[in-house]
């Protein structure tokens, strides 16, 4: 089962768990993205483009199920505003065996940070706004995936 | 040709819009030469895509790389490198 939402509402990560692990899977790797308070920040908003978001998570998810032996999935990114310690993004990934849940889990965090239309924009206490730049870092991650 | 723009991020907030329909001269064939015609087209353009290699582009719907030719484009997206995660 394969489950991709782009949502403005909170991401309820223990009843996505509950609907995930429904059946019970032999291993499951998750990853939670939560918004950090660095720097007095008050709000993170996240941009998406109305059609593209979804359909490049939804393009992920199917790699991934193409790569992986995977019992379900689901990958979950909230856009609008958000304050500190809000769920940005959640993947479960569920396998027979450890090594592809982890794996699944790992590529699909690296990838969307790099392939999916979403634009993160910080407003911090003193009303400083500004759109977070991409790191080089991250295109060298997704990178890997492709080697 | 009459063209749909759409912009996303600091790009939408350089232009003043989030989209607008443009009449391309002739000779823009690909996504480089729309970014150069953009860039010179007024000042908003200018402060936009002054920097083209910070651009990235989308063309009805699918990520394309700057030589992509524009031929039965009908929407063609323009945006920062993403942030997403």
């Amino acid at each position: 089962m394969i489950r991709v939402a782009v949502q403005p509402a909170a991401i309820d990560v223990g009843a996505e768990f509950d609907l995930h692990d429904a059946g019970g899977h032999g291993a499951s790797a998750s990853f939670i993205g939560r918004v950090r308070g660095d720097g007095d920040l008050t709000e993170l908003f996240l941009e998406h483009h109305p059609a593209m978001t979804e359909a490049g998570l939804g393009d992920l998810a199917h790699a991934a199920a193409d790569r992986w032996q995977l019992a379900a999935l689901t990958l979950i990114h909230r856009v609008g505003a958000m304050a500190p310690g809000d769920t940005i993004v959640l993947v479960l990934a569920s396998s027979p065996h450890r090594s592809g849940a982890l794996a699944a889990c790992e590529f699909l965090i690296d990838r969307l940070k790099t392939d999916v239309m979403l634009w993160k924009r910080e407003t911090f206490a003193d009303g400083r706004v500004a759109w977070v730049e991409a790191r080089a870092g991250d295109e060298v991650r997704a990178e890997r995936w492709n080697q | 040709m009459a063209l749909n723009l759409a912009y996303f991020a600091w790009v939408r907030d350089r232009m003043g819009v989030a989209d607008e329909v443009v009449e391309l001269p002739a000779d823009i064939a690909d996504l480089t030469a729309l970014l150069t015609w953009l860039a010179g087209r007024d000042e908003r353009g200018a402060l936009a895509f002054a920097e083209p290699q910070r651009i990235r582009a989308a063309i009805d719907g699918v990520m394309m790389g700057p030589g992509a030719p524009l031929a039965d484009a009908r929407e063609v997206a323009l945006f920062p490198p993403v942030t997403g995660g």
